[in-house]
């Protein structure tokens, strides 16, 4: 079975990458390599929409696969090409869609080799929505590392502040995870019984997945061990308490750009790990299951929440404030996650509902708050905050989009984030209602934060010993039309989701469904 | 010699042929621009008989015994020709520029004829099924390769044609003890017949192998190969050999050599000693091997500081890999499935191998024509000075490393999984655990090209020749990491040698 979609949109972006790098050349390649990337990255933009609606609900399962039993002909290796989507990772893909686009069009401005800068980041969007749509393991794992190449590349030669020593720790923490995880596969793989790789079952190909064999087996390494391993990489990923440190110094030093798809999508494959491997796979294994944690993941959750809240609050640089708001509002993915020890299913579906969405509400959201950070700070090129003020007057509608960011961020009925916190604190209460309960003060946090920055920022007067110049200010412009079409686009879901959220909590549900079994 | 045989041996003559044409080209024309071009061009000759033996399109070429069955120009054997000869042509092209050089255009000629005669000599090994074959055709391997280490005549080139001669000699010496045993034993020299025998011949509980004559010849046979190979304890010659002999033939040396070396031993094992209970003896010995050779391998590239060095105890740690693929025999095999993983496991590590070292070895014949700088420290900043070289080091090392998603990574993902196939869990534990030491001095080296400040911030340009080389290479580590079934399908369709299958 062969449909060939995810294919196409999987190595699109990687395809132009390398065409642009190798055939692009002459007097005005600048331009055209700018045009060309933007062109492909609104191709998989339009193709992830394909994805997501020509998915069919009344269906469900896994639709669109490609499968390519022979990609490893070792058959001791068990392993396969199948790449294919469900109700929880369409949504995902989509969203790598809108923000790749995003980013793209954010990248607009950049000067410094702009060639080889636009190669990373296509790249970059290959191996994310290589990592949504892989259902066999060991391809899971191959684009899961592959994406810290360009991560490594894009932060380090057009970051700023310190970005080669940001790039290594984010290097050198996610390689630690990913030999985690490493490890993990080959603790699945050493299971007899367990004669596959795929992360799900496939009645149609006659695939029976890991989820189904694991419960089944006698397991040679205990599954609690397996069971961390996976999360050990996972929690460096999202990122949780006390295993987050890397992204403070990644998301500030990386270009605007990158920072839009590293707090966007990269830490959803973080989450979207957690759902289908931690969750898939250990709900029934012997000796261990996930219920039995539940309690603990609600603990680590709300101590992220509400620590990545606190250290939040003490930020004066506008970009590591909302890379450290981006810890405490991961750490509701996690509390979603852990309203799997409910004994009723309802509200466990609620709370897991909650923790998808949030990863995509967050996605957009957050990104937004970056790219307008990014835009205040080409303007006035400081992102210290007691620098700045008053801003309001002389660029509207940044300051508009960057409280719309801040509302959603805060969780303002009528746009995403509220859907996606509510569901969290509904489904989660009854099951482990001091976490939640304490959690709960991680959205009045994010109030005082978000506002207080905006505040500082865009209204009141400007500061007695203002950070910038008069000439600079009284030269300040507002976004033009070439900053405002990343804006809208990411403006746009927040929203639509806000307003309408059955579009994608439906999907999410049929996944998390499939999930739960 | 029937027509038969000619067609059968036709590679390797026209191999032969190339060698003295190209010599003849030197002594007539004395330019090696011309020399270069002949010796690649002609290189199709060999590739298309080659091709032609795989697919029969003309000459009605059968791939049986040949030559009273001590040559088989079988799937096996040309697989490992189809590498030698990538291999030999990126030799070729990456020498371009170095056999033109001020110090070597007077032996430009004799460089490339000794790489091709080599070459032959290795062509000829990996098709061998007789001992006395393999013995020839070993030493026509090993001789030139001697002359073209010490090509340079300086102390440290003399040093290091002197040691591997010496070396080399010894542990000819040693694998022709292990044949004479294996002779005395069964009485006869054919991989063949000495199976038959082996079978037949009566076997004494609780000795390896089932007897003490066999147990010694085997382990003969393995040192002498394990020379080749860089096996430890037989991996000394490696670091000094590759620091003194010209880059070129180190890169040469790295994979052609040991790919000829474990196709053979390859072909002695599953052959002559191809009986599964044997084939859990020796199963056992390449596990230690293995074992040992990758620690101490890494262990001993973690305190280089000259990149050849440290590429050189690279070479024998990624050998120590190779091993494991190796020791994971078909006889072990867990449950009913598919039993050549290893051995297939074995030959798609060899290619991805051979292309990932190209890579590298040819970008560090670009950079120390340069630079004349082969320390660690003269790398510093390489990122600046040359983006693109840079990128092709840094990508072949992270393939080296086995970083997803090179070739490297999938090869190793190959072997370890094989391993564990066949009731090697340890095996492959150790082999993870050896990569993570692989991953501190592989990423120093990554670190001072990416991160250093340069001491000399000029731009160099870089000879078209070598570059073109590294990169086809580094394409082909990439795209075999990407696409691992049109190596694997090739390896597989090639596994006619595992008795049993």
């Amino acid at each position: 079975m062969f449909d060939g979609l995810l294919t196409l949109i999987v190595f699109l972006p990687a395809v132009v990458a390398v065409f642009v790098t190798i055939f692009v050349r002459g007097a005005n390649s600048d331009q055209q390599i700018r045009w060309i990337s933007i062109g492909a990255t609104v191709i998989t933009f339009v193709l992830s929409l394909m994805v997501f609606v020509g998915y069919d609900q009344d269906l469900a399962g896994v639709q669109m696969i490609d499968y390519f039993e022979r990609w490893i002909p070792v058959d001791a290796l068990r392993s396969s090409y199948l790449l294919g989507v469900d109700g929880l990772s369409a949504p995902l893909v989509l969203l790598t869609g809108i923000l790749g686009m995003a980013a793209a069009l954010g990248s607009w401005r950049i000067k410094k080799r702009v060639r080889e800068y636009f190669f990373w980041l296509l790249l970059l969007e290959t191996s994310v929505l290589g990592v949504f749509v892989s259902l066999d393991l060991l391809l899971f794992f191959v684009f899961f590392e592959f994406e810290l190449i360009p991560m490594f590349m894009l932060i380090s030669i057009w970051g700023s502040g310190r970005p080669r020593y940001s790039a290594m720790k984010f290097v050198l923490f996610t390689l630690a995870g990913g030999a985690f995880m490493l490890v993990g596969i080959l603790a699945i793989y050493v299971t007899p019984g367990v004669n596959t790789l795929a992360m799900v079952s496939i009645p149609e190909l006659g695939i029976t997945g890991i989820p189904e064999l694991i419960a089944a087996a006698d397991l040679v390494v205990p599954a609690a061990l397996i069971f961390a391993f996976f999360f050990v990489a996972f929690a460096v990923k999202l990122p949780l308490w006390p295993v987050h440190s890397w992204l403070p110094d990644a998301h500030t030093d990386a270009p605007t750009a990158v920072s839009v798809m590293l707090a966007g999508v990269l830490l959803k494959m973080a989450g979207y790990g957690l759902l289908r491997i931690n969750l898939g796979f250990f709900q029934e294994t012997r000796g261990f299951t996930i219920h039995d944690v539940a309690g603990y993941l609600a603990v680590i959750a709300a101590i992220s929440v509400i620590y990545g809240g606190i250290i939040t609050i003490r930020q004066t640089d506008m970009k590591r404030l909302i890379a450290y708001s981006s810890i405490s509002h991961m750490g509701f993915v996690m509390l979603g996650v852990a309203a799997i020890g409910s004994s009723a299913a309802e509200t466990s579906t609620l709370g897991l509902n909650g923790a998808a969405l949030q990863m995509f509400t967050h996605g957009t959201i957050t990104g937004l708050a970056f790219l307008m950070v990014g835009l205040s700070y080409d303007r006035t090129h400081t992102r210290h905050i007691p620098h700045l003020g008053g801003l309001w007057k002389k660029m509207p509608l940044i300051a508009i989009f960057f409280l719309i960011a801040g509302f959603g961020s805060l969780g303002l009925p009528a746009l995403s984030g509220f859907v996606a916190e509510i569901m969290v604190f509904l489904g989660t209460f009854s099951v482990w209602p001091w976490a939640t309960g304490v959690s709960a003060f991680g959205v009045v946090l994010a109030a005082g934060y978000t506002l207080w920055m905006v505040q500082r920022v865009f209204f009141g007067e400007r500061p007695a010993s203002p950070g910038i110049s008069d000439e600079v200010y009284d030269n300040l412009t507002d976004a033009n039309w070439v900053d405002m079409i990343p804006v809208i686009v990411l403006a746009a879901p927040i929203f639509i989701v806000g307003i309408w959220p059955s579009v994608v909590t439906d999907m999410f549900d049929i996944g998390i469904q499939a999930v739960l079994r | 010699m029937t027509v038969q045989d000619f067609w059968v041996l036709s590679p390797e003559i026209a191999m032969a042929v190339l060698a003295l044409l190209v010599i003849s080209v030197d002594l007539v024309t004395r330019s090696m621009a011309k020399v270069s071009t002949v010796a690649f061009i002609g290189l199709a000759a060999p590739v298309v008989l080659t091709l032609n033996l795989w697919f029969g399109w003309f000459g009605d070429p059968v791939s049986g015994p040949a030559l009273f069955g001590t040559f088989e120009a079988d799937r096996f054997s040309l697989f490992f020709k189809f590498l030698l000869l990538t291999v030999t042509a990126g030799t070729i092209l990456a020498s371009a520029k170095y056999i033109a050089s001020d110090r070597m255009k007077n032996y430009g000629g004799e460089f490339v004829s000794l790489v091709l005669l080599s070459v032959t000599g290795m062509m000829i090994l990996v098709s061998a099924t007789e001992l006395i074959t393999i013995y020839v055709a070993l030493e026509l391997t090993a001789l030139p390769v001697v002359a073209l280490a010490a090509i340079h005549r300086t102390k440290q080139g003399v040093e290091a044609g002197t040691k591997f001669f010496v070396l080399s000699a010894i542990s000819s010496a040693i694998l022709l003890y292990g044949f004479a045993y294996i002779y005395g034993y069964t009485g006869s020299t054919h991989l063949h017949v000495i199976m038959e025998r082996l079978a037949v011949l009566p076997t004494e509980a609780g000795v390896p192998f089932g007897s003490y004559a066999v147990l010694l010849s085997v382990i003969m046979i393995v040192a002498g190969f394990g020379f080749k190979m860089a096996v430890v304890p037989w991996q000394m010659w490696v670091p000094d050999v590759y620091q003194g002999a010209p880059t070129p033939v180190a890169a040469f040396l790295s994979v052609a050599s040991k790919a000829a070396a474990f196709a053979v031993i390859m072909r002695i094992m599953y052959t002559a000693f191809g009986d599964p209970a044997l084939m859990q003896d020796w199963s056992g010995l390449f596990a230690i091997f293995a074992a040992v050779t990758m620690t101490v391998g890494n262990t001993l590239a973690l305190s280089q500081s000259n990149i050849k060095r440290l590429l050189g105890y690279s070479t024998i740690a990624q050998a120590g890999y190779i091993l494991v693929g190796m020791a994971s025999v078909p006889a072990n095999q867990v449950g009913a499935t598919f039993a050549g993983a290893g051995p297939q496991g074995v030959m798609y590590y060899l290619a991805g191998y051979a292309f990932t070292n190209l890579a590298v070895f040819f970008a560090v014949i670009a950079i120390t024509s340069r630079t004349n700088d082969d320390s660690i420290e003269g790398l510093n900043g390489l990122l600046k000075r040359s983006p693109l070289l840079a990128g092709l080091l840094v990508f072949g090392l992270l393939s080296l490393l086995g970083m997803p998603p090179t070739v490297g990574f999938m090869a190793k993902v190959v072997i370890f999984g094989s391993a564990i196939n066949a009731n090697l869990t340890w095996l492959a534990i150790i082999g993870v655990m050896n990569t993570v030491i692989a991953a501190y001095y592989y990423l120093r080296v990554i670190r001072a090209i990416v991160f250093e400040e340069p001491a000399d911030e000029s731009k160099f340009s870089v000879d078209k020749p070598v570059l073109i080389a590294a990169g086809l290479a580094a394409i082909g580590a990439g795209v075999f990491g990407v696409a691992p079934f049109l190596l694997l399908e090739f390896a597989e369709s090639a596994l006619s040698i595992i008795p049993g299958l």
